[in-house]
């Protein structure tokens, strides 16, 4: 261990497994957390032989909020940073017909997330020093009808984000939020994306990498997004109502 | 969506699916005419199917790595890059590499490759300790020379027709540096380079390069280049205390096609007498690092585009040493009347390998590129039969545009691999594109 360890919770996901690849090739110790850890074995495996570093798999369920206290006092060590790429799109139409569905969404991209950062937020502000991840969503910053379940859980995410950076600043301890536009994971399997406005998984890592080291608070992976957003976001309600986007 | 092999032909209109795990492996492997797809460096159809592609590039895990043999264990999805990268800075380097190391293990084990040390050290399949295949009925198969063999040799060079490598155990050798030490010598002809060859069994690896718009006395005029693993103690001095750091290298990209016009026999012809002439005057030993030596196409990124949107084809043939110098010089001679030269015209020369379905005999073995035209095509049937003429066969890694009766005619392994695959029932569950044009 050269740099510390860096935590990836929901580290199933493509994006968390690039981000492993990416800190794991900086000399960083990786702890990796998701529910079945024990399945990440030949990730972990990977990971060190590519690397030689050390890889942890620990055991984490976003959704269950009691277990999340004991999960970070079991880590072998305070991590340097932690990255929360938990996340779950679920669909649409199923969330508008069935509201168990919608809570489940809910719960995976706010309430599990918040929960786990909140946590480690206090473990970092008492020790002085870290950087916190939130992999939230260009989703959150307006409501669209396609998605608006899956968006209004990440809007909270990006500002329970802002509202711990805003905390945290004069306490040593940074937080970066990371707005993915589409990025080609199992999550957009079989969705038909634009290629230019598509993201890799390597490319989001090397962006929150980079983000981390230059303690950046808000970042698009592909700068197109930043005024793709401007544009959706200044579009006034009454027209907005009324399109198909 | 449209997919073709690095040749960039044929283009097939192909439903591919890339898995996450066995279980889904195992779905889309019961809708039958599978084939698995590696990083897609095979040139032609070998690893399309149109009905039922399945990329592994989610198989891309390293496993297991023994300090003491080099023995590793990986998913068949691992990029060689990925494993030189990892393991030459602790000095080991795979014991066989193809020209490129944008393949992954599960195309080298499949297509058997070979390097510029086959007639030292065999081909790849050599070091494949074993291999776990998903085969036709859904189970994974472990196999190797004391296990399933019969699976484990038809596997080896199967070109993925006898189910899909999972992974791998494989031999890396040790190495000394990540330099090599090179030794280049002109030849006059092509009587010649094999004189040459012939005096240099015991170097490591060995290549040579032809210009091959040549004629007459000149018929064959190359360089052949050696190469032996570098000592620590001769490597430049500015990397002498860390013998496998390498100088980092910019990468050329060759973002767009290039208008085929560019491509002429005037230009190819005078990019090749330069090259010759350069390394003639070059001098005759240089230490090299490993990057340039095996895989100078490597940096840049997309050469495949040179050859304009119709795609290029390789022609790859393998003459028995007895019949070597009249089948090269009968080629050579075609090639050379049709005014169709070759950026890359790469001349080898293999051991002696005796395998069920591999490539690779004793012999020398000649690979050329050409633009995909009228002319080129019918160019290659003639070299196709000057191949059967004498008793030679061809690479099917390479191959996207072989007539079944020629593939046939030169391949009497066929039958029974054909016999093989039926007896096992693998047939129906696996095929290319490839094996149904050649009638695998």
């Amino acid at each position: 261990m050269r740099n510390g360890a860096v935590l990836i919770l929901g580290a199933r996901s493509d994006i968390a497994m690039a981000l492993a690849h990416r800190f794991a090739k900086a000399e960083y110790d990786i702890q990796l957390a998701a529910r079945n850890a024990e399945s990440l074995d030949a990730s972990r495996c990977d990971i060190e032989l590519r690397y030689k570093v050390t890889v942890r798999l620990h055991e984490f369920d976003a959704l269950d909020i009691t277990s999340h206290k004991g999960v970070l006092e079991d880590l072998a060590e305070l991590p340097t940073i932690a990255v929360c790429a938990v996340g779950y799109m679920g669909e649409q139409a199923q969330s508008e017909r069935d509201t168990k569905a919608a809570i489940k969404v809910l719960r995976s991209n706010f309430e599990g997330p918040a929960s786990i950062l909140a946590e480690l937020a206090n473990k970092f502000a008492q020790r002085g020093s870290g950087t916190l991840v939130g992999i939230s969503s260009v989703a959150g910053e307006r409501g669209r009808a396609t998605n608006y379940v899956y968006g209004s859980a990440k809007a909270g995410l990006t500002a329970f984000l802002s509202g711990l950076r805003n905390r945290l600043a004069k306490k040593g301890v940074h937080v970066v939020t990371v707005l993915p536009g589409f990025v080609a994971t199992q999550m957009t399997d079989g969705m038909d994306l634009p290629a230019r406005l598509t993201a890799e998984p390597d490319e989001v890592a090397d962006a929150v990498f980079k983000a981390v080291r230059n303690r950046n608070n808000i970042i698009y992976v592909k700068p197109i997004w930043r005024l793709i957003m401007v544009i959706i976001r200044n579009i006034p309600e009454r027209i907005f109502k009324r399109m198909k986007i | 969506m449209k997919l073709s092999g690095w040749g960039r032909y044929p283009t097939i209109d192909a439903q591919v699916t890339a898995p996450r795990s066995t279980d889904e492996l195992a779905n889309l492997v019961k809708e039958g005419s599978a084939i698995a797809r590696g990083n897609g460096r095979a040139y032609g159809d070998s690893a399309v199917s149109p009905t039922n592609t399945i990329h592994m590039k989610h198989f891309n895990r390293m496993l297991a790595f023994d300090e003491e043999s080099g023995q590793l264990v990986a998913e068949a999805g691992v990029l060689l890059a990925d494993v030189i990268e990892a393991f030459l800075p602790r000095g080991w380097f795979p014991s066989v590499t193809p020209g490129t190391k944008f393949v992954t293990l599960g195309g080298m084990i499949a297509a058997d490759v070979h390097g510029k040390n086959h007639h030292k050290d065999g081909s790849f399949g050599s070091y494949v300790d074993w291999i776990d295949i998903f085969t036709a009925d859904g189970t994974v198969q472990r196999c190797s020379q004391t296990e399933n063999t019969e699976l484990f040799e038809w596997t080896i060079g199967g070109m993925g027709l006898t189910g899909v490598i999972l992974r791998a155990a494989i031999r890396l050798r040790p190495v000394t540096s990540a330099w090599i030490e090179q030794t280049t010598l002109a030849a006059d002809n092509i009587t010649h380079a094999i004189e040459l060859f012939e005096n240099s069994l015991d170097a490591t690896y060995s290549v040579a390069w032809i210009d091959c718009l040549q004629t007459g006395e000149e018929l064959g005029r190359s360089l052949v280049m050696l190469g032996e693993h570098a000592q620590a103690t001769s490597v430049p001095l500015r990397y002498r205390k860390q013998p496998f750091q390498m100088p980092a290298k910019r990468k050329l990209n060759i973002p767009v096609d290039v208008p085929g016009w560019v491509l002429n026999s005037f230009s190819v012809r005078a990019f090749n007498a330069l090259y010759y002439w350069n390394g003639k005057r070059r001098p005759k030993r240089q230490i090299v690092d490993w990057d340039s030596y095996f895989y100078p196409l490597d940096s840049v990124l997309g050469w495949n585009k040179i050859y304009g949107p119709h795609g290029f084809a390789q022609f790859q043939c393998v003459i028995p040493l007895s019949q070597a110098e009249d089948g090269l010089t009968e080629l050579l001679a075609a090639i050379a009347s049709a005014g169709a030269g070759s950026f890359l015209a790469v001349l080898k020369r293999f051991g002696a390998q005796e395998s069920r379905f591999s490539f690779p005999m004793e012999g020398y073995t000649l690979a050329l590129d050409f633009p995909v035209n009228r002319k080129s095509l019918a160019l290659m049937n003639e070299l196709d039969s000057i191949t059967l003429q004498h008793n030679g066969r061809f690479y099917l890694a390479k191959d996207s545009r072989m007539q079944r009766d020629v593939f046939l005619q030169s391949d009497r392994r066929a039958e029974d691999y054909s016999k093989y695959r039926r007896d096992e029932s693998v047939s129906a569950a696996y095929s290319s594109a490839q094996s149904e044009r050649l009638g695998l």
